[in-house]
């Protein structure tokens, strides 16, 4: 896409390469999205000009982010993480939203800190990780699961079980890809079953009510039952072919709980069929495998971790929404990466795959220094 | 790669790199298993299940929406509408589409008064209602309303006229008892009604002919398909069956005879039976005060209601239909019939009527109406100046259980079983019936005066009605019925030989024709010869038989304490083809209230041709 800068040694190249491949079909993905968010937002061309506006700027993020030296991201790491840490804290004490407190209001913006803690804490680890000896022994391992547990424990409390499970889970995906042991694994898999039972006890009663429901959606088929089988009727009706672009019933008479945002695979599944699920999970698929190569190929410890976990994030907030929306998980909250309204998360994701592209640039200079 | 010794404390930076690719190739491994897991799920849902759920899609959306069908009208013998369904206007609101529900309503109480029984019905709807559907206001607007508001709507968003057909009742009081009314459909109706039908239905037969017909009248519902959101809004018809209109239901009623029966009868309270001897079809049925039925259509107002309620006369008791009365002496002619079938008498048997009559052994004396007796009297002469004496002893020769055996065989005692809800069984004494109902064995006495019809026997006047056009028929008639389609067979309720029906009707042309008949002042008014029977129905005993006649004579006694007249007969003498029965309560006595009414009825249906 672009031409290549000099090379020279341990210094960034001039211009720096945007991964093409990547770049089109993220692009492709948003396409998709707003055509899809022009039906389920009730045609509102509006709301489709919002979110465009955000994708832009989340555009224009990824490419700052792609310019930004990873030797300083690398370095700014734990301050940053720090940095993080405390606007949860604060989050916890004088955060806004309904009913979870989420939002931290500068006055100018409002403010998921949260956010900022899924670039956050993968930056920290990888610092971290890269810094030890890989695999890791049994002392950093209990470290790292300690840098996962402080933001995940903060964002459980405001409370988001959904973004704090997905926190905990890119930090673990990192650990993966860090190469922490089977054994290990296997331990803290067991550690996690023993725990289950605390962690009930210490859910909030809409939590837990959102758990028993999704095991039997029938329980409760006017409240809490009601968004997974709306939404499977939506997918389930929509067959084959679907029903057509803006011919959804589902979400159209109001029977689909917020079509626009978490459910809105399930517009898709209902207007355009299995066919049309089949294109959107190709292109995910696609996304996320080529994402994965380029992480794959980064320079050093810390590219290839940092870069391989924004990925997994990216890959994890998918599967998570269409299991949820498909019935296979409980209804849990998490948007569907880049396709769903809202601005904090796709801007968070883009930056995030501009500092993979940023990382996956730098390659050519690994071991020639 | 470095050299060895290093190796401790310099980390292998390749090796480390060769470990994150491997948990790469796992990584990608992990992500196409969920693709694949993903791409199967949804192949599930939208391909194997999806009948499933398109079909769990429609139930969704599409609803069916019953539509009313319009109810059959009824009508006189002679097809003269007697319930008929007019264009009416109504006042709808839509909350939702208000501004402010309560100024809303405000403006409208402005426009047209709005009572607090609507305000109230209003609201329990609202309660049930969304926010979206139109609830009735005030149904039933004056054209003047109706004008007045829509001079206003423009400025009241929310509010619509909408016309419908609401229930009318041209006649009125006049046949309130018969025709009965509609009203709105209540938690009692939805468990008795078939609930498929009356989804849309907002208002059933309540009482008379209206309920009883009420499967006839009401007809089949038609269907809307309806596409409706989440909250039950419609948004459009996909389908639509219009609804069958119930079928017409014609009376066997003749309004003319009807409204002559009425003005008969006056002011006075009371009933008016008039059936056809051979079919058993009502002509004529009466319950005296009437009331407006078209008042119930709406919903009566409470104070509408509390007034007739605690009306003296009871203007809402379905007299013909659960009235009890004594029969008083319009019994004799049917024990006449016991007593000759029984060989207790033969039309030629004398009594000797000295004033009284005694049970052997007993001081009590049971009195004759003329003081002094009557003198010796044959079964005519005892019919047509109606001896007590005559059928104190008649009784008391046939005994209780046998009167009841005879007289049962006319029909008293239990419903004639017209097509009407609400009959009265009346009550045809006999010994175990008082066992059962007092726990007091049978006195003498008690069968001495069921002779003159007095003491426990109740029967309704449309009883007395069905046993007369039996008696006219020789023992032949048909069931009553209202139902002008359906065609009831005569049948031969009781055989008795010829002689003694003779025997029977000639007294009882006597008592019209005869010159010591009890009603032969009513003769003149008659165009033909008929038979009848007069009788007195005790309202109030005093202990002294003597003061009571001198009080009664005098009229001195308040109305609601004199007794109750009646007439039983049938026209014309000859050929019967009509049977009656009077009842004016409080009238005083038989031969001078109850006859003449009976005089002017069957007057009327002769010249009618019935």
């Amino acid at each position: 896409m672009f031409a290549a800068g000099p090379r020279f040694a341990g210094g960034p190249p001039a211009v720096i390469r945007l991964d093409g491949w990547l770049l089109v079909l993220l692009m492709l993905l948003m396409a998709l999205g707003l055509f899809v968010l022009y039906s389920a937002g009730e045609q509102d061309a509006g709301l489709v000009w919002r979110q465009a506006v955000r994708l832009g700027l989340g555009l224009a993020v990824l490419v700052i982010m792609a310019h930004f030296p990873p030797r300083v991201l690398e370095l700014w790491a734990p301050w940053l993480f720090a940095l993080a840490l405390l606007l949860l804290v604060a989050t916890v004490f004088v955060g806004v939203g309904r009913g979870a407190q989420r939002w931290l209001d500068l006055g100018f913006i409002r403010f998921q800190p949260a956010e900022a803690m899924k670039l956050a804490l993968p930056l920290m680890l990888a610092s971290w990780f890269s810094r030890r000896p890989l695999p890791p022994g049994w002392l950093d391992s209990l470290i790292g699961l300690g840098w996962i547990a402080l933001p995940a424990g903060l964002i459980f409390l405001q409370p988001d079980l959904g973004t704090a499970v997905l926190v905990t889970a890119s930090g673990l995906g990192l650990m993966f890809l860090a190469g922490l042991r089977w054994r290990v694994m296997a331990l803290m898999g067991a550690g996690l079953t023993a725990a289950l039972p605390l962690a009930w006890v210490n859910l909030h009663a809409y939590q837990q009510n959102r758990v028993l429901t999704f095991l039997n959606p029938e329980r409760d088929p006017l409240g809490q039952g009601w968004n997974i089988i709306q939404s499977k009727i939506a997918v389930g009706s929509g067959g084959w072919t679907g029903k057509g672009w803006q011919a959804s019933t589902q979400s159209h008479l109001e029977f689909l709980p917020e079509p626009h945002t978490d459910f809105i695979f399930s517009v898709l599944a209902e207007e355009f069929g299995f066919i049309g699920v089949m294109t959107l999970l190709f292109l995910y698929a696609a996304i996320t495998l080529r994402a994965l190569f380029l992480a794959s190929r980064c320079r050093d410890t810390f590219g290839r971790l940092l870069a391989g976990t924004v990925v997994l994030m990216f890959f994890l907030y998918m599967a998570v929404n269409v299991a949820m929306v498909s019935g296979l998980l409980p209804v849990v909250g998490v948007p569907l990466p880049l396709v769903s309204y809202g601005g904090t998360s796709a801007v968070t994701l883009l930056a995030g795959f501009g500092l993979l592209m940023g990382l996956y640039s730098r390659r050519r200079f690994m071991g020639e220094s | 790669m470095k050299p060895i010794g290093t190796l401790s404390v310099m980390r292998d930076e390749r090796a480390e790199l060769a470990v994150i690719s491997t948990r790469y190739r796992w990584l990608v491994i992990v992500v196409l298993a969920v693709f694949v897991l993903l791409g199967f799920r949804f192949a599930k849902l939208q391909v194997s299940d999806h009948e499933l759920y398109a079909s769990r899609a429609d139930d969704n959306r599409i609803r069916l929406q019953a539509l009313a069908p319009n109810r059959g009208l009824i009508l006189d013998r002679r097809g003269r509408v007697l319930a008929e369904n007019l264009p009416a206007y109504r006042l709808v609101v839509v909350p939702e589409r208000t501004p402010s529900l309560d100024d809303t309503l405000d403006e409208l109480h402005e426009l047209v008064e709005i009572g607090a029984d609507e305000l109230e019905r209003f609201e329990r709807q609202r309660q049930r209602s969304r926010r979206f559907e139109a609830l009735t206001l005030k149904s039933n607007l004056e054209p003047e309303q109706v004008a007045r508001l829509a001079a206003q709507r423009h400025r009241l968003p929310g509010v619509e006229i909408e016309p419908y057909l609401t229930r009318h009742y041209p006649h009125g009081e006049t046949l309130a008892h018969v025709v009965g009314y509609v009203g709105r459909v209540d938690e009692r109706d939805l468990r008795r009604l078939p609930i498929e039908r009356y989804r849309a239905t907002t208002h059933v037969g309540k009482t008379g002919a209206e309920r009883s017909f009420e499967d006839t009248l009401h007809g089949q519902p038609g269907f809307e398909r309806v596409e409706t959101n989440a909250q039950g809004r419609v948004l459009r018809v996909l389908e639509r069956s219009t609804p069958t209109p119930g079928r017409d239901v014609a009376l066997t009623i003749d309004l003319d005879l009807q409204l002559a029966a009425v003005e008969a009868l006056g002011s006075f309270s009371g009933s008016v039976v008039v059936l056809e001897v051979r079919t058993g079809e009502v002509l004529a049925l009466v319950s005296q005060p009437g009331f407006d039925p078209n008042l119930f259509v709406h919903g009566i107002s409470r104070q509408d209601y509390s007034s007739l309620l605690n009306d003296r006369q009871r203007p809402l008791f379905n007299r013909f239909l659960s009235g009890g009365y004594e029969p008083g002496s319009t019994i004799k002619p049917f024990l006449s019939l016991a007593g000759l079938e029984t060989g207790a008498i033969t039309p030629d048997h004398r009594v000797f009527s000295n004033g009284y009559f005694q049970l052997p052994g007993h001081s009590r004396r049971y009195r004759d109406w003329r003081r002094g007796g009557h003198g010796w009297v044959n079964l005519e002469m005892a019919l047509a100046e109606s001896v007590n004496v005559y059928y104190y002893q008649l009784a008391v020769e046939l005994g209780i259980d046998r009167i009841a055996r005879e007289l049962a065989l006319f029909g008293f005692g239990r419903s004639t079983g017209l097509d009407l809800p609400g009959e009265s069984n009346g009550v045809l004494p006999t010994r175990s019936w008082k066992r059962a109902t007092f726990g007091e064995a049978w006195f003498p006495g008690e069968t001495v005066i069921t002779g003159i019809g007095q003491g426990f026997t109740v029967v309704t006047p449309l009883q007395l009605a069905h046993a007369t056009a039996a008696l006219a028929g020789r023992g032949r008639t048909a069931p009553p019925r209202l139902n002008g389609a359906v065609a009831t067979l005569p049948v031969q309720m009781v055989e008795h030989r010829q002689a003694h029906w003779d025997a029977v009707f000639a007294g009882m042309a006597s008592v019209v024709h005869g010159p010591t008949g009890t009603a032969r002042a009513i003769a003149p008014d008659l165009p033909e010869r008929i038979a009848g029977k007069t009788g007195t129905a005790q309202v109030f005993g005093l202990p002294d038989d003597e003061i009571e006649r001198a009080l009664r004579a005098e009229e001195i006694l308040p109305e609601h304490l004199r007794n109750h007249a009646l007439f039983m007969g049938f026209a014309p003498f000859d050929e019967p083809r009509i049977a009656l029965s009077v009842v004016v309560e409080h009238g005083g006595g038989g031969s001078r209230v109850a006859a003449p009414v009976a005089a002017q009825v069957i007057a009327r249906a002769l010249e009618l041709g019935h």
